[in-house]
């Protein structure tokens, strides 16, 4: 092992960054909740419910603690955390954009936060309005016919669009066995479209990127039902043959699905449906700022052509004129994905950024987070290698691959960067680029941090040269330094337990 | 633009900078016949003070000032005012997936809470860092329950939540798995004897208390299913049951999952909501779902990072447990910070107070003549009222008196279209519950 | 340099086979365990469990990859490495005698010919590195 050199001192005997668990910090009578007292005649519990379905272990293990030590001990939690509020977050495809406040607002005034979701109909207009408002929007943006709001997430809208395909092409006579992907998708992909009951084939990439036609259309026959592109792809580069490759699916029986997961790169610029797609989703946790919450919640509507609409998951919300209500009536839907109406919360956020914006706003939008990836990809150019070289549309893919031969991997340029004040890049996708780090921006970084950003990765690549220790064992300004990934998965800790409890783990695992 | 921090002059700047003469020829890439020459057509963009005003006007279209009874898979619960108040701490909602641990210890160490506090309020041996909802959560629980047994049969009570049903058929419905239902029984919970469990049968799923609100013998249901090898998933969309009821780890379920809504999460029309998920050890590495372990820096610091990552998508690609990428981190986090602030006792006292209400309320209720009772088996919160008259006429005039007050059940189960599912919790007053009394006796 | 020992035979997956009349032993070569890192899981199957030659029995995992492992003759599983469930480190340590992953009775022995000897996996890995 080689001398750990750190340069910047860890500032790790600070009480706040030594909070521990919730149920270390516990302390037996302490109490920080608050209601009202229980104001019928209350009767034993016995004699409500028989005694052997009660709980007898007086829920041993859950902490007990005052007001002050839940609020100091998520604040100082929350501390250890970099978001997008304390800097540049250019994780590529995440599109980690700014969080506007007011969506914050709108979504907990009373009306929607409180309401809820078997609420009679005549009673939830406002609610149901916002619906049918965003599902509008989203038609326009994509130029698509109809849209449904109900999957939870960019993944869950895979496996959606790709259940309607599956019924259309049913309905057809042939559900069909296999969707092609192309071998620089995300791992999403792949997974939503075996839960359709497909097998998956890879459709290799060209040395420009992009997918490459011959290869599509040998692989390319009856017994395919779809090709799911992500376009822009994952490489930041827009499918131009977009057309020819519709036509070449479309000819064989086949749908197209899109994955809209990089639409900031298009909102207002073109109207994916142009391109001869079927379906697409897209992310609001990404595309339309819904915050990402620290994984979650998201929302992955998905948008269909008029001949997909009939399968939309139900139900639908329907308007006539100033009226909203509520349609199960849908014979050939695929039925539910999500119980209610899908992560709504989420719905009031992106319509108020979406009007926000304005169709002025949106296309500044995405211009701004096409220039701001090809100023840092012009500039970067010539210190960190571009695979795939030429403009990018709203991220772009660097490499390793001049940084290697001093010993210096991508995940230790990343780790770096922490150092320097930034979140790093999405590390090691797409899986066709070796070494990569993808990196964007998005609209939300102004010139001033975009230059930092530039400058710290100069810096990082100097010190790859001079100093590649510095690299090694970064990052140095962390509550905790690398932890071993490998220790953690071999004997998984997946909670806390009290002593006595891991004794008792312990003596049982002994005697079985 | 203020979400944009570049000026028009930094901009043009920045294009020249980079060889570019207009903003319009680094879109070069799009063909020209796809590009769009128009606006959107969404409209003009929508200032602050405007955009306030119309959200508030649609809020306003919403009930408000209603003393609800509904229950049915999402619960009006009282929520400690500092649980939104630390959610929007920027660094925990501003942050993405805790990829890099040493900037996401914040999110890292809550959610290894949460996945303890899960653990100890079910006594399962493992829980994840949650799905998108109970619904989700059970279609998830189904096809794990086919990659453990290898079998393609499943029983699911019809009281499980029927929209989570719904859910599991759409799931399903490509991947040759065959459902039966078993009917609910004259008490209102599951006949087990009437199960037709064989060698062939993967799991049996119920939900308790279901959705009629009536509590299952998950003991004796787990021993049925592991007579024949089945697994047995034991669902709950009112989880806060758990103060006061067996934990399904105690009775043998091999896999629970749950509505974590009735954790500090609000109704919001429905989401985002949160799908708690646990198993026993044996089944770790089949679960689906993103986890959370603890580990070690080279100087013996403690962290956690996320593990058995092998399990997901980004690596197993189509031989992934899930194709779910994410959890539903805030509202983990909202559960997190509930279940500490509540803590042991007040999760306890909450308990007792739905409980109590709730069997105040169904005293009352059947007392008047006419109404009563439906089901027999014991409940929690909720509870099924067969009414003298049409359930529609009972519910419209109680909404005249600013009461929802239950659901009707016609749609879901139409041989009880003369009754209605009614949820009390600890958030009615004894008032209110008055006020529905004598509401339904003057109906 | 990897380590290949003489006495065994291998395929072009990276499993080895250690042959004692009509019964086997498989695992992965040394080269296939430093290729794979850190090896964190090791699934297995289940005694009586029959595979065909080439058919995947099991898989092995590191913190960010998995790999199958192939079946490199026809045969029904007779025993299975269990303490590599908590010691899964054995695969890298020793992946030749330790790191053993199931014992199989062959259905056909003469498969065994097939397969590849030290020298010419060696020379495989050659090829291999050099594409």
């Amino acid at each position: 092992m080689s001398e750990k050199k750190s340069r910047i001192k860890k500032a790790t005997t600070h009480v706040t960054q030594n909070e521990g668990l919730l149920f270390e910090i516990s302390r037996q009578g302490r109490a920080g909740y608050s209601i009202p007292q229980l104001d019928v005649p209350e009767l034993p519990p016995e004699e409500l419910i028989d005694r052997s379905f009660l709980r007898t272990d007086d829920l041993q293990g859950l902490p007990e603690l005052s007001e002050v030590d839940v609020v100091r001990h998520f604040t100082r939690l929350s501390t250890w955390n970099y978001g997008v509020d304390t800097g540049m977050y250019p994780l590529g495809s995440c599109t980690m954009k700014h969080n506007p406040r007011i969506n914050e607002k709108v979504a907990r005034i009373d009306g929607f936060a409180n309401l809820h979701p078997l609420t009679p109909v005549d009673l939830a207009q406002g609610a149901l309005e916002v619906i049918v408002r965003l599902e509008e929007c989203l038609a326009k943006i994509t130029g698509l016919h109809a849209v449904t709001l109900q999957p939870a997430a960019g993944a869950h809208g895979e496996m959606t669009g790709m259940m309607m395909i599956r019924a259309a092409l049913s309905e057809r006579g042939n559900p069909r066995k296999k969707v092609l992907i192309p071998d620089s998708a995300h791992g999403t992909n792949p997974a939503s479209a075996v839960i359709c009951g497909y097998t998956v084939e890879t459709v290799p990439s060209n040395s420009e990127g992009l997918t490459d036609l011959e290869a599509l259309k040998r692989e390319m026959n009856a017994d395919v039902a779809a090709l799911m592109l992500t376009n822009p792809n994952t490489l930041g580069k827009f499918e131009r043959n977009i057309e020819e490759i519709c036509r070449i699916v479309h000819d064989a029986g086949g749908f197209v699905y899109m994955d809209g997961a990089n639409m900031n790169a298009l909102v207002g610029v073109m109207k994916p449906a142009a391109s001869g797609i079927d379906v697409m989703h897209m992310n609001l946790h990404k595309t339309f700022s819904t915050p990402h919450g620290g994984g979650g919640p998201g929302a992955g509507p998905v948008a269909v052509t008029k001949e997909l609409e009939p399968y939309l998951p139900y139900p639908r919300i329907v308007r006539a004129g100033d009226r909203f209500s509520t349609n199960f009536d849908r014979p050939k839907s695929i039925g539910r994905v999500r119980a209610n109406f899908g992560n709504y919360g989420m719905l009031t956020r992106a319509l108020s950024y979406i009007l926000t914006f304005g169709d002025e706003g949106l296309l500044e939008m995405t211009q701004t987070a096409v220039l701001n990836a090809n100023y840092i990809a012009d500039k970067l150019k010539d210190t960190y290698e571009i695979p795939y070289a030429g403009r990018v549309m709203h991220e772009v893919v660097f490499s390793d691959k001049w940084q290697t031969p001093h010993g210096v991997k991508n995940s230790d340029i990343s780790k770096r960067l922490i150092d320097y004040g930034f979140y790093p890049p999405t590390m090691s996708f797409p899986l066709i680029v070796h070494g990569a780090m993808m990196v964007e921006p998005t609209e939300g970084e102004g010139r001033t941090e975009l230059d930092l950003f530039i400058d710290a990765m100069k810096s990082i690549n100097a010190e790859a040269i001079e100093e590649p220790e510095t690299l090694r064992h970064a990052p140095h300004s962390t509550k905790v330094g690398r932890l071993d990934e490998t220790a953690a998965a071999r004997k998984p800790v997946l909670r806390w337990r009290s002593a006595e409890e891991s004794e008792a783990q312990r003596a049982d695992k002994n005697t079985r | 633009m203020r979400y944009i921090p570049n000026s028009p002059d930094e901009r043009r700047s920045m294009l020249e900078e980079i060889g570019c003469a207009r903003i319009e020829d680094l879109f070069e890439q799009i063909p020209a016949s796809l590009r769009l020459n128009e606006p959107i057509g969404i409209g003009h963009p929508v200032s602050e003070p405007d955009l306030l005003a119309f959200f508030h006007e649609l809020g306003a279209k919403n009930a408000s000032g209603y003393q609800s009874f509904l229950g049915a898979g999402a619960y009006s619960h009282y929520t400690p005012v500092i649980t939104d108040s630390l959610i929007s701490r920027s660094e925990f909602f501003t942050a993405y997936t805790p990829y890099q641990p040493e900037v996401s210890q914040g999110t890292l160490q809550y959610i290894f809470e949460f996945q303890t506090l899960i653990c100890q309020l079910t006594g399962m041996d493992v829980a994840n860092a949650s799905l998108y909802d109970g619904s989700t959560g059970v279609a998830e629980a189904v096809l794990m329950a086919d990659r453990v047994t290898r079998r393609r049969k499943f029983i699911i009570a019809d009281t499980v939540h029927p929209q989570y049903r719904e859910v599991i058929s759409a799931y399903t419905k490509n991947l040759g798995i065959e459902i039966e239902y078993a009917k609910y029984s004259e008490t209102g919970a599951v006949d087990i004897n009437s199960l037709r469990i064989d060698k062939e049968t993967a799991a049996v799923v119920v939900q308790s208390p279901n959705f009629l609100g009536c509590i299952e013998d998950v003991s004796a249901l787990s021993d049925a299913a592991h007579q024949s090898g089945a697994l047995l998933i034991v669902v709950a969309s009112e989880p806060m049951s758990l103060g006061l009821l067996k934990p399904p780890g105690q009775c043998g379920a091999d896999i629970f999952v749950a509505e974590g809504q009735s954790f500090g999460i609000p109704l919001g029309f429905g989401g985002p909501y949160l799908g708690l998920f646990a198993t026993v050890e044996k089944y770790m590495r089949q679960m689906p779902g993103r986890l959370v372990g603890e580990a070690y820096d080279t100087e013996g610091r403690r962290g956690y990072v996320l593990t058995l990552s092998t399990r997901e998508q980004h690596i197993r690609r189509e031989k992934a447990t899930s194709n779910i990428c994410t959890n539903q981190g805030l509202c983990a986090l909202m559960a997190t910070i509930y279940l500490a602030t509540m803590g042991r006792r007040g999760i306890q006292e909450v308990a007792r107070q739905n409980v109590q209400k709730a069997h105040y309320a169904a005293s009352r209720i059947s007392g008047l003549p006419g109404f009563e009772l439906r089901f027999k088996a014991p409940f929690f919160n909720e509870f099924v009222i067969k009414a003298p008259k049409s359930i529609d006429g009972v519910l419209q005039a109680l909404l005249q008196k600013r009461m929802i007050g239950g659901l009707p059940l016609d749609r879901y189960y139409p041989e009880l279209s003369d009754s209605m599912l009614v949820c009390v919790t600890e958030t009615a007053r004894r008032a209110a519950i008055d006020q529905l009394v004598s509401g339904l006796s003057e109906t | 340099m990897a380590n290949t020992p003489e006495d065994l035979s291998y395929t072009k997956d990276h499993e080895w086979l250690r042959v004692k009349g009509k019964s086997a032993t498989v695992g992965i070569t040394d080269h296939a365990q430093k290729q794979l890192g850190d090896v964190v899981y090791v699934e297995l199957p289940k005694i009586g469990d029959r595979f065909e030659t080439s058919e995947p029995f099991g898989s092995v995992e590191s913190v960010k990859a998995v790999s199958e492992i192939y079946m490199p003759v026809t045969g029904t599983v007779v025993e299975v490495n269990e303490s590599l469930n908590d010691s899964p480190e054995q695969v890298n340590e020793d992946p030749y005698t330790d790191g053993w992953m199931i014992v199989i009775d062959m259905e056909n022995p003469a498969q065994v010919d097939a397969l590849l000897s030290a020298a010419e996996y060696e020379d495989y890995l050659k090829e291999e590195a050099s594409e």
